[in-house]
């Protein structure tokens, strides 16, 4: 894992004493709000619906024990005792006061954490492949280049008042667990002629204008990297339209203008840029790359492992959904769900982190990553630790088997805390969470991602949802729209409206009906709802979400 | 035509604490929705929006929210204004817990 050097921390230390000085600033009235206001955004630093939000970036999603530990303590410090872990790898603190902030950053900085970029319209938290550098299916790691990228745009004096945020995500693996197609920039690495290079794709987003991103290099190599991407954003820096906020984001500069023609500008600045770069960052990469070398994985028995699966069938539930396959076979990455039934998706409390920190350092080598999907991972565990490890989190609250389910529900912060929201999103998660859990089909019904976004902006992912619920204000009323048939994966889709709306009571029996639509129609248990959905389209699960039209329709 | 002007209240959220408040009828700032000075006249309200944001080293992002009176003082009319002077609803944290103590 990445380790500041003295630059790193001299630099966030100073970083931090410039805030400090700033908040006295603030509160002994010598800024205004208008001139605080920036820099706090500057510094993760929100006013939300109750009270200020502080958003703490995980780079590329990846933590150490003693980093989770860290903010374990800050959520009891100077929070309520919790913390949200968000669709961008970030964990936000939902009540912080605002003299306690600089003591909140100083002490992230102790563990080689911060705030920085993580507002503002500036290069966000680099996100990647939760699975990185563990999972079986993988090209290459990742990370260290997502390091790279970090070092690159934090602070980068070019970009630090750009039209809009800008987002970048990167994946090692073909299976894209990044969402790299509704990013500003999406990086998947491919190889080409024994070489590991990038797919570099551009313009994707969702938000009010869903986009899947365009490739606009199908190949970029590790030394051109850096500056094509710079020669991307600072196009976009010039070009994107700083006159509508809504037109600012970089998919609609492409859009507007054409591939072709963004491609065109791109490569006459990277030929600018280029010569500039003079390989230092590739010396940079390449020390960056030994932080990342995998931890010294341990050869042991896993007869114990294979007896507890036999026997024990809570044990190979668990394991059945919550294991992905690991680059050795003694190994395994383990999904921690912080999706309990009826919980507030992506919230784990302070003794959950410590836990966590602590399991991780007894079976994962001290190492841990949070998903867009608000999950806790230990991306590398022997599988004779792994019936231990399960006990140890059953008995924390942290032993749901419902990965890739009904209830592992991406959600939004929404109304309950969110200034931007315009209806709720967490409790609607809650209660399709307790509903199904009733039912007790969750099993049965397999995979099926539901995601929820309390506003337009879409945080909660809603468009590449298999079913995705938005909330509106609808004259003063909660009303949630239903989209169906959206994929996140390498093949993104935005899905598609299913007509409209429904109350804030109607939404969960609405997603109900749906399901169990689902249950009825499909050819059998292998076929996912998203398959089912393309097979048979639309007009089935309109039918089950909107009787009343289907009756009336009958009758005529 | 103009739309006709709808009961207002000034409210913020609290410099320090974030906390949501409300300025009163004598230039108070309460944490209680009840206690805010209901403004029925839109001259009246744009006078009281200024005075509220002279205290700027107190209050921040100051705004008019639709309230109507109730039995005990401003109610709000929209579920945003309802949480807000209420807190999350997966929790019990924010004011909803603070009016218990």
């Amino acid at each position: 894992m990445y380790k500041y050097n003295e630059f790193d921390a001299a630099f966030l230390a100073e970083r931090n004493a410039q805030f400090r000085a700033q908040v006295e600033r603030r509160i002994d009235g010598s800024l205004t709000e208008d001139e605080f206001r920036p820099l706090r955004l500057m510094n993760g630093l929100y006013l939300q619906l109750h009270a200020y939000m502080l958003r703490v970036a995980i780079p590329y999603g990846t933590l150490s024990s003693d980093q989770m530990r860290q903010l374990a303590l800050l959520a009891e410090k100077w929070d309520k005792g919790y913390g949200h872990f968000t669709t961008r790898q970030n964990i936000q603190y939902n009540w912080p006061k605002l003299p306690d902030v600089p003591d909140m950053l100083d002490a992230l900085g102790e563990v080689g954490l911060h705030a920085i970029q993580t507002s503002g319209n500036t290069i966000r938290n680099v996100t990647a492949d939760h699975f990185a550098g563990a999972a079986a299916d993988e090209l290459a790691d990742p990370r260290p280049v997502a390091e790279l990228l970090r070092q690159w745009s934090t602070d980068h004096p070019e970009f630090q008042f750009m039209p809009r945020k800008f987002k970048i995500a990167i994946t090692g693996s073909p299976n894209d667990r990044a969402v790299t197609k509704a990013h500003d920039i999406g990086l998947r690495m491919v190889e080409k002629d024994g070489q590991i290079g990038f797919e570099v794709i551009v313009g994707g987003g969702l938000g009010r204008t869903p986009m899947v991103g365009k490739v606009i290099n199908p190949f970029v190599t590790h030394e051109d990297l850096l500056p094509y991407l710079e020669a991307i954003v600072s196009v976009w820096n010039i070009e994107g339209r700083r006159d509508n906020k809504y037109k600012a984001r970089i998919k609609i500069t492409v859009h507007e203008q054409g591939l072709d023609t963004f491609r065109a500008k791109v490569e006459e600045r990277f030929a600018v840029l280029k010569p500039q770069f003079g390989g230092f960052d590739q010396k940079l990469l390449a020390e960056i790359e030994q932080h990342f070398l995998p931890p010294a994985f341990k050869n042991d028995e896993v007869a114990g492992y294979q007896t507890a699966y036999d026997n024990d069938p809570v044990f190979r539930s668990w394991i059945d959904t919550n294991i992905t396959a690991h680059k050795r076979d003694d190994h395994a990455i383990v999904t921690i769900s912080i999706k309990q039934h009826g919980k507030t998706p992506g919230d784990a409390s302070a003794e959950q982190m410590r836990l966590m920190a602590e399991l991780a350092d007894r079976f994962a080598y001290g190492e841990l990553r949070i998903s867009h999907e608000q999950n806790v991972i230990l991306p590398h565990v022997h599988k004779s630790g792994l019936p231990e490890l399960f006990k140890a989190l059953k008995a924390a609250d942290l032993g749901t088997a419902n990965v890739g389910l009904v209830s592992d529900i991406i959600a939004c912060p929404g109304m309950d805390y969110c200034a931007l929201a315009t209806a709720r999103s967490i409790p609607i998660a809650q209660q399709i969470a307790t509903r199904i859990e009733d039912l007790k089909i969750e099993h049965e019904v397999g995979e099926l991602k539901i995601k929820i976004s309390g506003c337009i902006n879409a945080c909660g992912h809603h468009h590449v949802g298999h079913i995705g619920i938005l909330g509106l204000d609808r004259a003063g009323v909660e009303n949630y729209q239903i989209t169906l048939g959206g994929d996140h994966t390498e093949n993104m889709v935005v899905g598609e409206r299913a007509g409209p709306g429904f109350s804030y009571d109607q939404i969960v029996p609405a997603i109900e009906r749906l399901i169990l639509a689902y249950l009825d129609l499909r050819t059998s248990a292998d076929e996912r709802f998203i398959d089912a959905y393309r097979r048979v389209g639309p007009a089935p699960f309109k039918a089950a979400l909107y009787p009343e039209a289907e009756a009336k329709a009958n009758a005529a | 035509m103009a739309r006709k002007f709808t009961p207002k209240v000034v409210t913020a959220n609290h410099l320090l604490e974030g906390d949501v408040i409300y300025f009163t009828a004598d230039d108070r700032w309460t944490r209680n929705l009840c206690e805010a000075e209901l403004i029925e006249d839109e001259a009246h309200a744009d006078v009281r929006l200024l005075d509220a944001n002279r205290d700027q080293s107190i209050v921040v992002g100051v705004y008019l929210a639709d309230a109507i009176a109730g039995t005990n003082g401003p109610e709000p009319t929209h579920f945003r204004e309802d949480f807000r002077r209420t807190g999350p609803s997966n929790y019990f944290h924010g004011k909803q817990a603070e009016a218990k103590v």
